[in-house]
């Protein structure tokens, strides 16, 4: 009866929420010692050694190394504890397993937008299925929100501008509220909605009743037709750009001679910096398409890059030549911006 | 023991008394004598220092922050600077300290009219700069090299680059800023000592404000190879 | 002893030296300059304290139905704006320190009494801007002004309260330096640091936080302006800049703020334990050091308001091991006060209930700052009621009850008047109730998941949000009360003699009122500070 009158910690309703609330009793543990004791200490003092007489003083006490030395070293080993604690369920966070559903959110004022990879789409409102680890990977279109799901205990910042993740693993049905948890102006407070969290039975028959509105990658090659990415980037390798066919995940060598992964964050940065981001062998003349596609269709064009078929990556440029030809004289291009935009790397979160 | 004192009276049985000092004529009354005086308005001069040096360094935080982000392009767009202005305006600069130094000096020996030129000398100097980095900012003007509407660069990502001159721009107006501010106390210094207020007794104003003087020196010096000198050795 | 009828207030003192206007607005005496700033802060607390009124009640029901969203978003932003960087921030130093500082190293004003003077007028003209922006519509991205939505999102006035904050910033740089250079240079001959009252070895550990803490924000908040004003990039991820950089910028300066707010009441609690127990503070070195420690590591921990923005999860770890680490000298100093009390001789007057009170909400508020450092926990409790209950215990039940002990230990000094200590103590009594049950039943409400920051909430916080409103009731009473009884005290109050508590320290040797210039010849001090056995054998 008294959880349900006077709930003092939200469902759990995520394989991680029961780590999050150990860690947090045993705060409340330590602290509530502590409070106790220097509280019994000071009244019990206040009235043992309380003024009989008029200007009467204390007595003169002489400070003992010992007991300032044990009421340090103690409470850093109880801090250290907690620390070590509390850092693993972080790193634990931080590390999603492998196979998620990636689903892919993008925050803006004062909505969530949730695509699943089949399509589905939701504002405001996302169903998962239970027991599956989720991954999400979130983006903003002005300002930085934040999703918090108190029941599954995650939270992470949305920043515009990059991509971060968060992941969670959802152990019972039901229906959870979100919050965006990043101030963001006028309807911060009216930015929320539910997870519904159902029998993978239901999920399916929910993902089959959705809209047919075809898969994020159906959308994202759309774009990239639409847009004339495959002029240039064509699957054989004859384009003016490399080809991007087995391209996700994999190594890209730079003009400037470093090596980078190609995921998300760097995905992103190639198509809206002006010249690309310097691929070795390659002309940095890949035009910018900032302003021209929206989060959304960024996210359905990396989904689109994720799906092409797994082929060797591409090694050896085999578009136009680069250097001067014979009898010319060698015409120094400055390499655009040779480290990929990731000033922070997508930030793995939960 | 009956407590008799006079209720105006304190009882003082536990504090015994200093004579005061006798008066001098730049003594303030809150001191007890001169060398108080200089000790705390110099180390005041120098606890201001380090104020501004974190507030510059807010500044050269995220300079270095976006310095190793966008390498390429702050290479680029350092490139555009007016590097021989740059170059000319750091040995004036230096030299107004070593003229600052030398007033100073004159101050210590009580020197009037010494003090004054060399403080003039050091104003002048210091104008010589201000007017440089005025031309520079004309020429950045003509180039469209000022953030905002109508910024244009060539060879290089625009939104980087205005990153780099919007902190250019901050940090050598600030800088300038500084110095106008030290213009009005050199001015001040050298009206002190028209009216023969410094002896080599007393002289802690021109030393406090040569202080000031050589800080704003040192900002530049920083300034000037972090924002002129990226990647010229290309 | 003094009975009442033997004293009587001194005829020339600090307040009755100089009468009229220019007198006060051109004085240069340091008392002078502590009485402008009680009014002024007390008047921008009022300001500060009406604003969270109007959020207590909004926050009675869980739809957004008492004011328009907009209007609650301003709300909180200035609640915040006003009481940390007009309240808050100067309050201890800018009263208790240029009042006691100079007394209490036996000097005759600070190291520089114009640069006080005009510390004053800076603060009164960025709370002019301040102001301005507040009736020109408000502002309401926070007291924190996280970009992009300070410097593109929001059509609220984010120049004019950003300018007002950064103006008001150099008030407080100004009183650092002073206190920096007065406590290094006019010590009393004899008055060497380890014989400074505790008091003055954390008003020293706050001016170096001020003063090197205030000119990050100075510039920070400068680059949001330029960037609102002329839309350059810095911070704008549209044109390459990064949001998260401001985040970095902003909390280096602001985590060392809440030790300037929170350092300065940790001294006056030192004072006010020695004082009511008349004896010395256990392990005063200890003690002394804890602030000077609290200082330095305090600029070690900003990152700890970042650990879901997107760092990095190795400098999270970093920055979590720190936080926990700042957090043992405050600890030490718990620790200390408590073991004064043993073998004391303690008396419960009203400066005594704010200390021992300060122990007990300050022990909370710290504790709680362990959840948020932890990482794991962080993630559940950031940006939630939580972190709100958090704070509020450090800079409520700690800071502002530090401030009001001070206010009442000092009273008699600063006016030569005794207060009514009935009253005293019932308004003591009211404001710890008050506060415990405004504030605890946020921490329950933040662990549930309610957000901060929020104009309307779901159903089931609402009984919790009504006891928090009903305690902030309570509590508003409980500062309304001295606001009465202290200022009839003035006319009314029994005459306190120079020293009605017995207390030891340089301040107590003069007379209350103290004269213009303290003393007549500067003290030579040869015993160590809370020298009671020696004051009692003085005194026979």
């Amino acid at each position: 009866m008294w959880p349900r009158l006077f709930p003092l910690f939200p469902e759990r309703a995520s394989t991680m929420a029961g780590r999050v609330d150990a860690l947090y009793f045993f705060l409340i543990g330590v602290s509530a010692f502590f409070i106790v004791l220097i509280a019994s200490l000071v009244v019990y003092f206040t009235f043992r050694y309380r003024r009989r007489q008029r200007d009467e003083i204390g007595r003169p006490v002489t400070a003992g190394y010992t007991l300032e030395v044990v009421w340090t070293v103690i409470p850093v080993l109880l801090t250290m504890v907690m620390f070590f604690w509390a850092a693993n369920v972080y790193f634990s966070m931080a590390s999603p397993p492998p196979d998620t559903l990636d689903v892919y959110v993008v925050a803006k004022q004062w909505m969530f937008k949730f695509q699943q990879p089949g399509g589905q789409r939701e504002i405001d409102e996302l169903h998962v299925p239970v027991g599956r680890a989720v991954k999400l990977t979130m983006a903003s279109e002005d300002v930085i929100h934040d999703l918090y799901v108190p029941a599954f205990r995650v939270k992470a910042d949305i920043i515009p501008g990059r991509y971060t993740t968060m992941w969670f693993t959802p152990t019972k049905p039901g229906s959870y509220h979100f919050f965006c948890a990043q101030y963001c102006g006028t309807r911060h407070s009216g930015m929320t909605g539910e997870v519904i969290v159902m029998e993978p039975a239901d999920y399916q028959a929910w993902l089959a009743g959705g809209s047919g509105e075809g898969s994020m990658a159906s959308a994202g090659e759309k774009l990239f037709q639409d847009l004339g990415c495959i002029t240039c980037h064509r699957p054989d390798g004859q384009g003016r750009g490399p080809s991007l066919q087995g391209l996700y995940g994999h190594q890209v060598q730079l003009t400037s001679g470093q090596a980078v992964t190609a995921d998300d964050a760097y995905l992103r940065t190639c198509i809206l910096t002006p010249g690309g981001t310097g691929v070795a062998g390659y002309q940095p003349i890949m035009p910018s398409f900032q302003g021209v596609v929206s989060e959304e269709q960024l996210l359905q064009l990396i989904e689109y890059i994720k799906s092409l078929a797994s082929a060797a990556a591409p090694t050896t440029p085999q578009g136009e030549r680069l250097g001067p030809r014979p009898g010319e004289t060698h015409q120094a291009q400055p390499p655009q911006g040779s480290t990929p935009k990731t000033p922070p790397a997508p930030k793995k979160q939960h | 023991m009956a407590e008799v004192a006079s209720p105006q009276e304190p009882p003082t049985s536990h504090v015994s008394q200093t004579p005061h000092v006798p008066s001098e004529p730049h003594l303030m009354h809150h001191f007890d004598d001169m060398e108080q005086q200089r000790e705390a308005a110099t180390l005041g001069m120098w606890v201001f220092l380090i104020t501004e040096v974190l507030f510059f360094g807010g500044l050269f935080a995220a300079y270095m922050i976006y310095r190793v982000w966008y390498p390429t392009t702050f290479g680029v767009a350092s490139r555009q600077l007016h590097l021989y202005s740059g170059a000319v305006m750091t040995v004036v600069l230096i030299t107004s300290s070593l003229t600052m130094a030398m007033a100073v000096h004159a101050a210590a020996n009580g020197l009037r009219r010494r003090i004054m030129g060399f403080l003039g000398l050091t104003l002048f100097l210091g104008i010589v700069f201000v007017a440089l980095k005025g031309m520079e900012y004309y020429h950045e003007y003509l180039e469209h090299h000022i953030p905002g509407h109508g910024f244009q660069i060539e060879g290089t990502d625009p939104n980087h680059a205005q990153i780099f001159f919007s902190l250019y721009f901050i940090m050598t107006g600030l800088h300038a800023l500084h110095m106008f501010i030290g213009f009005g106390i050199l001015l001040t210094m050298m009206y002190m000592a028209w009216r023969n207020y410094f002896s080599a007794k007393w002289h802690t104003p021109v030393e406090v404000a040569g202080l000031y003087w050589h800080f704003v020196d040192i900002i530049w010096i920083f300034l000037f190879p972090l924002l002129y000198l990226v990647d010229r050795h290309r | 002893m003094e009975t009442a009828d033997a004293l009587s207030l001194p005829k020339t003192h600090y307040l009755n030296a100089e009468y009229g206007i220019r007198s006060w607005l051109l004085t240069t005496d340091h008392k002078r300059i502590a009485i402008l700033y009680l009014v002024s802060i007390t008047f921008f607390f009022a300001i500060g304290a009406t604003f969270a009124g109007v959020i207590r009640l909004e926050l009675l029901t869980p739809p957004g139905d008492l004011v328009s969203d907009d209007t609650y978003n301003k709300m909180f932003t200035m609640h915040g704006i006003v009481m940390i960087f007009l309240f808050l921030i100067p309050s201890i130093p800018a009263v208790f320190g240029n009042f006691f500082v100079p007394m209490m190293i036996g000097a005759r004003d600070l190291a520089f009494p114009k640069i006080n003077l005009l510390s004053w007028y800076v603060y009164v003209v960025g709370a002019i801007f301040t102001l301005v922006a507040i009736t020109a519509g408000g502002v309401d991205t926070g007291w924190t002004f996280y970009t992009p939505f300070s410097t593109v999102a929001s059509n609220t006035n984010v120049l004019t309260a950003a300018i007002g904050v950064f103006i008001a910033g150099f008030s407080s740089i100004l009183t650092g330096l002073n206190f920096i250079v007065t406590i290094h240079r006019m010590r009393a001959p004899g008055m060497t640091w380890m014989k400074m009252p505790l008091f003055l070895w954390s008003t020293y550990a706050t001016a170096l936080i001020n003063v090197l803490g205030t000119p990050v924000l100075a510039i920070t908040l400068l680059l949001v302006a330029v960037e609102r004003v002329f839309h350059l990039g810095v911070f704008n991820p549209a044109y390459g800049g990064d949001p998260v950089l401001f985040q970095h910028l902003f909390w280096f300066y602001s985590h060392p703020a809440v030790y300037i707010m929170i350092l300065p009441s940790m001294g006056v609690v030192s004072e006010l334990i020695a004082a009511f127990t008349r004896h010395s503070i256990f392990g005063y070195k200890m003690v002394a050091f804890s602030s000077l420690a609290i200082a330095v590591f305090g600029f070690l921990v900003w990152g700890h308001h970042m650990f879901v923005a997107g760092i990095s999860v190795y400098s999270a770890m970093i920055f979590s091991i720190l936080s926990f680490l700042v957090a043992i000298p405050s600890a030490i100093k718990v620790f200390n006060w408590s073991a004064t009390l043993y073998k004391g001789s303690v008396s419960l007057d009203a400066p005594m209930l704010y200390a021992l009170g300060f122990i007990g909400l300050f022990t909370v508020g710290g504790l709680t700052g362990l959840f948020l450092a932890s990482l794991g926990l962080d993630v559940q409790v950031h940006d939630t009621y939580f972190v709100i209950a958090h704070f509020h215990y450090i800079m409520v039940g700690g800071a502002l009850m530090g401030y009001l002990g001070a206010i009442h230990y000092w009273w008699p000094k600063m006016t030569g008047r005794l207060y009514n200590e009935i009253w005293a103590k019932l308004a003591a009594l009211t404001v710890f109730l008050g506060f415990n049950l405004t504030f605890f039943p946020q921490f329950i409400l933040g662990y549930l998941g309610m957000p901060r920051r929020y104009h309307a909430y779901p159903p089931e916080f609402q009984a919790l949000n009504v006891l928090s409103t009903a305690g902030a009731t309570v509590l508003g009473i409980g500062y309304l009360m001295p606001l009465a009884y202290l200022l009839l005290s003035l006319k009314f109050g029994k005459i306190a003699g120079p020293n009605p508590w017995k207390a030891t320290g340089l301040e107590w040797q003069t007379p209350s009122p103290p004269p213009t210039f303290n003393f007549d010849q500067t003290p030579i001090v040869t015993k160590p500070p809370y020298s009671y056995e020696q004051q009692e054998a003085e005194l026979g």
